[in-house]
């Protein structure tokens, strides 16, 4: 393994960081789509060099852009998003019906074992899925048609599909996330779909034991136990050792167990990392302090990781999608804030340093771990 | 009939198009108006966003929807000092535009600060 290429959304355009195997000198290349939203960026696993980006605007509606030569060349590809059959209503904020209404891909997941199929999560929320590399998209609408779709709220952020995971031992099985409806699963490619929401308890519904209405944030996954899932929720770190039929928290001793991302360690099944945030209403770390806290018991107990990240003055946020692991032997961990830096770690989380610090607000972070060194180190 | 029209892209939509300021589309007339009246074929506002689209597939959706074909929000179209953008879109364009003496301005609404 030779190199790594980071693949960064801001508010404002796509950036392409890479670097060799020490991962010490970077290249910066961009903007992309200079002025655009890019909420997410993901290569496939088994082409590389083929990358899919979501391009959005307030003004011009939804782009998806695809690379096949690592991120130098960009092609528009398929941007129709049509909801499959009666869309009916969700519930809006004031608790009344709200016809569903496309917005934007939150979240792009390219197959672990086809080239050319991904899934796209969108808002309003609902799961697409291209088999012909995001040429033409069809929705996977069990999903939005199970019987509790008309109970869905949205999030601060939206009704979003934000979470996609793919099973690696199971293709037949995907976990999704939506704010505020909470996680669901397929064990049959998609068609049907069951809430996994059992455990989660969340201040803001009234019924505690509701199987929707909980604000997921982000799942994370380690291939080696893929039924064992941590879980960033609005309030609540959570973990589910048998595939989120039941989930138990973890939280511990984090100062606040607010936060967006969450995700485990390469090597390491039982070693998660978050970035806690102070509250719902205070989207910044506590104190001041940007720490990102690692725990190496799956949860439970945590510790605070602040060697190289400001411990003054800093009241930046992480979202749900910038915070990824790279595969290299000493596992690198990267992350990018609202404040426009993107850090990294090549040891885990003991140090870190700034790859960039001045990018536009980051929305996404996404690794690759290469096996040749990428052509602009 | 086919003729050119000129049309002004906003920024955003000529990078992702690959053009320049101003392209010509040769949109394909229709009839308009009252079948009992004064009915006639002319370029409306509705063939020209047909044969944008048709020349720069990466534009389907960025300045109306892909189904209902209802203009973005924040999209305004502008030809000779007159907003059409609430307008339908089945109106003869004006004359000048048809003409190919005036372009059809595609606009970014003003919003964001």
């Amino acid at each position: 393994m030779t190199g790594v290429r980071v693949l960064v959304g801001t508010r404002k355009g796509a950036f392409v960081l890479t670097s060799d195997g020490d991962r010490e000198q970077w290249s910066v290349e961009g903007p992309h789509f200079p002025g655009w939203e890019i909420y997410h960026m993901k290569a496939s696993p088994v082409d590389p060099d083929r990358i899919y980006a979501s391009q959005s605007s307030g003004w011009f509606g939804q782009i998806i852009q695809r690379s096949d030569d690592g991120g130098t060349t960009w092609t528009p590809v398929g941007n129709e998003f049509t909801y499959d059959g009666e869309t009916g209503t969700h519930m809006w904020y004031d608790g009344t019906p709200h016809p569903w209404e496309f917005k934007r891909v939150w979240h792009l997941e390219p197959s672990l074992t086809e080239r050319d199929v991904v899934y796209a999560g969108v808002e309003d929320a609902a799961l697409f899925k291209s088999t012909d590399g995001g040429m033409t998209w069809r929705e996977l609408s069990g999903l939005r048609k199970h019987g509790t779709g008309s109970q869905w709220q949205p999030g601060a952020g939206g009704l979003c599909l934000h979470t996609i995971v793919l099973d690696p031992a199971n293709d037949q099985r995907i976990y999704i996330a939506i704010s505020a409806a909470g996680a669901f699963r397929t064990d049959d490619g998609g068609e049907s779909w069951i809430p996994i929401n059992k455990g989660l308890r969340s201040a803001e519904i009234p019924d505690q034991d509701s199987e929707v209405g909980h604000c997921v944030h982000r799942i994370a996954m380690h291939p080696s136990h893929p039924e064992r899932l941590f879980m960033q929720k609005h309030w609540d770190v959570m973990r589910s050792d048998n595939a989120g039929d039941q989930w138990h928290e973890v939280s511990g001793n984090l100062p606040t167990d607010f936060g967006f991302p969450i995700a485990v360690h390469a090597h390491e099944p039982e070693t998660v990392y978050v970035v806690p945030i102070t509250s719902d209403s205070h989207h910044f770390p506590p104190e001041g302090k940007l720490r990102v806290y690692r725990s190496r018991t799956g949860g439970h107990e945590w510790e605070a990781l602040t060697d190289g990240l400001p411990q003054s003055d800093c009241y930046v946020n992480v979202l749900r999608d910038a915070m990824a692991v790279d595969q290299m032997p000493s596992c690198g961990v990267y992350f990018g804030t609202s404040g426009g830096q993107v850090y990294m770690s090549g040891d885990s989380g003991d140090h870190w340093t700034a790859i960039v610090r001045d990018l536009p607000p980051v929305m996404s972070v996404e690794v690759q771990t290469l096996t040749n060194t990428p052509a602009r180190v | 009939m086919s003729r050119a029209i000129r049309v002004v892209l906003p920024t955003h939509l000529r990078a992702l198009a690959h053009v320049g300021s101003e392209i010509d589309v040769h949109a394909h007339a229709r009839l308009v108006g009252n079948a009992n009246s004064d009915a006639g074929k002319a370029v409306t506002l509705r063939d020209v966003l047909d044969a944008i689209e048709a020349e720069y597939p990466m534009l389907r959706g960025t300045i109306r929807d892909h189904v209902t074909q209802k203009r973005r929000a924040f999209v305004r179209f502008y030809a000779c000092e007159r907003d059409l953008s609430h307008d339908s879109p089945d109106n003869a364009l004006p004359e000048r535009v048809r003409s190919g003496d005036e372009p059809l301005l595609v606009v970014g609404a003003m919003a964001g600060g």
